[in-house]
């Protein structure tokens, strides 16, 4: 191992400066945002997705096409998150690089500890089922530190010359990343085992995290849209479970929330699913200053719950 | 050091399992939780610097997608014969019901140089039998050098934006009239081989060549099927002696984004080859296409979008001379040679306006110069098809369609309503933009 790093450092040294940035695709803002604090100025990082993207929904562009014919790296989300979307891209890429197996192909959900692996036969009755579990892990800051280390890990093998570096902004990102996280659960402190309803199952994670109690989805089933009779259920849940906020996503329907918000009083609260999901969430930070003070200040407000 | 790397990855997984039961523990207090966390978050970090490479996904064999889609429709329409109003062989034809695509898919990777698809298509025709048609089954290639990539064995051409698709991607019940003029009932395919490229430049750029059998009712404007009747001509028998035999269709196609919301893809398609008129005449067919996408960046489940599709093809085919023939005694018919220059297009909007509705419009028009133009594969038809398309979820689909047809040899003009239904079972990749 010391051995290793000794080569590693010789080869930093070694290496002449000016070596051309790795060029890094990623699917989606998170996964950028992670891999430039890694990278730094070694990497030139872009994003298929955009912030307010569903990631599930990506149109397969062929702009898209070029930017993975000329990838370096890939790294993807991966638990089938982009499987409407990428595959297709890949296959007319023409770059040997990113096939599954090769170091340039990264799946961030290695090393995670996936949440809602479905037990048993699933099928598409059922809804939009994740097989292979919930692929939004990165709305929990502490996976957001395994997937930089994962991307350093990547970055050092096959960058060598900048393996100091990356290991170095990884360790600086994290240290960032946990001083923030004790801010944050301060902030969330006051609200632990509250009961929330969500409107996707995109939150487990980060309800996990903060301590947050998921009591019902907008959806009935995932990703199918809510008939009135579920609103109806729904409704009184809310009501008997008191229930103050509502949590969404900014790409899905506003009318049934708002419909529920009218009839219960609680309050819709579209947080940032990801980097650039709403202004001011620029990167991976500013991403939970902006969703747990928001959150923070829905649960603190509104009718008179008492917590 | 084996065994350090070990007790490293069992504690740091250990210490991650921890995490996530910790929000259940109730009796302690959120900062205590909070420390007690971090310092586990951190085991878990180390062990991950210390760990193998390793994936917790468990290996699975991937078989092969295998995926089935039924396409069905409903017809009512003024006149009895839709089946000579529609031009596709997937399109309704007749009033009633119509089978309009049982189309089986199974792809996979083939090694670690190629993947393979085949589309295989049932269908149930107006008489009640059931047909096969093996529609595609091709290889292509994943590691060839230089920006290149392979496709060999049947598949569609690649000519504009329709013809390589299958029915049930169609923003429409029916095909466009231009196809059915330029390519037949089933679109241009057949065995053969294709190589593209990708242009190296900023913006995706790639040209593309392919070399496909010209015969067949699949190649209808090219030698098609010895024995037919065709534009007052009987189909000739033509061996390959070259090259020049066979169907040649390059295709160039580049797109651009005017923003993050907008995408603009242009094409430019030829084909080129031998009919089956007589021992040397040729056709030639060359489009052009457009298509244009609107779609804002947060969208539900893909809507609102707008697309606009344009295609305009004209072909030039030669209807060869017949003359007498001296070596029998009766005394044929003598047709001069002849050029069927014929033309046409469509253009087709989809507005997906609220989720999972669709709006659609479209406008067809083909007409046709030399040769015998009341001939009903060539008379001047313009078409005008507004529809509804709801969508319960992307694996099923319901469509109500009217078309406005008015035909230079019908004195009426004729009115259709379709409704077209679609399910899909079982793993279907994506389609490309």
């Amino acid at each position: 191992m010391r051995r290793i790093l000794m080569i590693a450092v010789l080869m930093a040294l070694s290496t002449p400066v000016a070596a051309a940035p790795l060029t890094i695709v990623t699917t989606t803002p998170d996964l950028a945002a992670i891999a430039r604090e890694i990278g730094g100025s070694r990497v030139d990082v872009t994003s298929l997705a955009t912030g307010p993207q569903d990631p599930h929904f990506v149109d397969p562009r062929p702009s898209f096409l070029v930017k993975l014919n000329r990838a370096d790296l890939l790294i993807e989300g991966g638990l089938d998150l982009e499987v409407g979307w990428l595959p297709v891209l890949l296959e007319s890429a023409r770059n040997p690089r990113l096939r599954v197996g090769e170091p340039g192909r990264l799946d961030a959900s290695r090393g995670i500890q996936v949440l809602g692996v479905p037990e048993g036969p699933v099928d598409r009755s059922l809804g939009d089922i994740h097989g292979k579990g919930n692929p939004h892990f990165l709305v929990d800051p502490m996976n957001g530190a395994i997937v930089a280390e994962t991307i350093a890990d990547r970055l050092c093998s096959l960058d060598p010359g900048g393996c100091v570096t990356y290991r170095a902004q990884a360790k600086a990102f994290r240290g960032r990343l946990e001083a923030a996280l004790v801010k944050w659960m301060k902030v969330m402190a006051p609200y632990q085992g509250v009961k929330i309803v969500v409107y996707h199952d995109s939150w487990p994670y980060f309800t996990g995290r903060f301590g947050l109690h998921v009591v019902g989805f907008v959806e009935p089933k995932p990703g199918v849209p809510p008939p009135p009779s579920h609103v109806a259920e729904l409704s009184d849940l809310i009501k008997r479970e008191q229930v103050k906020v509502i949590v969404m996503e900014p790409y899905h329907e506003r009318s049934m929330p708002d419909l529920l918000a009218r009839q219960t009083g609680a309050r819709v609260l579209v947080l940032a699913p990801t980097v650039g999901g709403a202004p001011g969430t620029d990167d991976y930070l500013k991403l939970f200053d902006m969703d747990v003070a928001r959150l923070a200040e829905a649960l603190g407000t509104g009718s008179g719950v008492t917590k | 050091m084996k065994r350090g790397l070990w007790r490293g990855f069992v504690i740091g997984w250990f210490g991650v399992v921890m995490l996530w039961y910790a929000p259940a523990r109730a009796e302690e207090t959120p900062v205590e939780r909070l420390e007690r966390e971090l310092g586990e978050t951190k085991a878990a970090v180390r062990a991950l610097e210390a760990r193998q490479p390793t994936s917790q996904v468990k290996g699975q064999t991937s078989n092969p997608n295998l995926s089935f889609d039924g396409l069905f429709a409903a017809g009512a329409s003024t006149v009895p014969d839709l089946e000579t109003l529609e031009t596709g062989a997937h399109d309704p034809n007749q009033r009633g019901f119509t089978v309009q695509n049982l189309e089986l898919t199974i792809g996979g990777n083939v090694d670690p140089y190629f993947t393979a698809i085949s589309h295989i298509v049932l269908q149930i025709d107006r008489e009640g039998e059931s047909t096969l048609e093996i529609e595609e089954a091709y290889l292509t290639s994943t590691a060839l050098p230089a920006n290149l990539q392979l496709r060999a064995g049947q598949f569609f051409t690649q000519f504009g934006r329709l013809n390589p698709t299958h029915p049930h991607t169609w923003a429409f019940v029916d095909q466009p009239l231009v196809n059915g003029r330029m390519f037949g009932g089933d679109g241009l395919r057949g065995p053969g081989v294709q190589l593209s490229y990708l242009i190296p430049l900023p913006i995706y750029a790639e040209a593309m060549v392919a070399l496909q059998n010209s015969q067949g009712e699949t190649a209808s404007s090219f030698r098609n099927v010895p024995g037919e009747e065709l534009y007052g001509r009987t189909l000739v028998e033509r061996t390959v002696k070259g090259v020049d035999d066979l169907l040649v269709v390059p295709r160039l196609t580049a797109s651009f984004n005017p923003g993050d919301t907008q995408t603009v893809l242009v094409g430019a398609s030829g084909a080129f080859g031998p009919n089956g008129s007589g021992p040397s005449a040729r056709t030639r067919i060359f489009g052009v296409d457009l298509y244009y996408k609107w779609r804002p960046l947060g969208t539900v489940k893909g809507w609102p979008f707008v697309a606009w599709q344009t295609e305009v093809m004209q072909r030039r085919y030669v209807n060869a001379a017949v003359e007498d023939d001296p070596n029998t005694l009766t005394v044929d018919e003598t047709l001069p040679e002849e050029l069927l220059r014929d033309r046409g297009g469509y253009s087709q909007v989809a507005w997906g306006f609220t989720p999972r509705w669709v709006a659609g419009l479209r406008g067809d028009y083909v007409a046709g110069r030399g040769g015998d133009l009341t001939d009903p594969s060539r008379e001047r038809r313009v078409r005008v098809s507004p529809n509804l398309t709801f969508y319960p979820s992307e694996f099923s689909k319901w469509r109500l369609q009217y078309n406005r047809d008015h035909v230079q040899g019908r004195e009426d003009i004729v009115h259709s309503v379709f409704l077209q239904w679609e399910f899909l079972i079982g793993t279907h990749g994506a389609h490309a933009f």
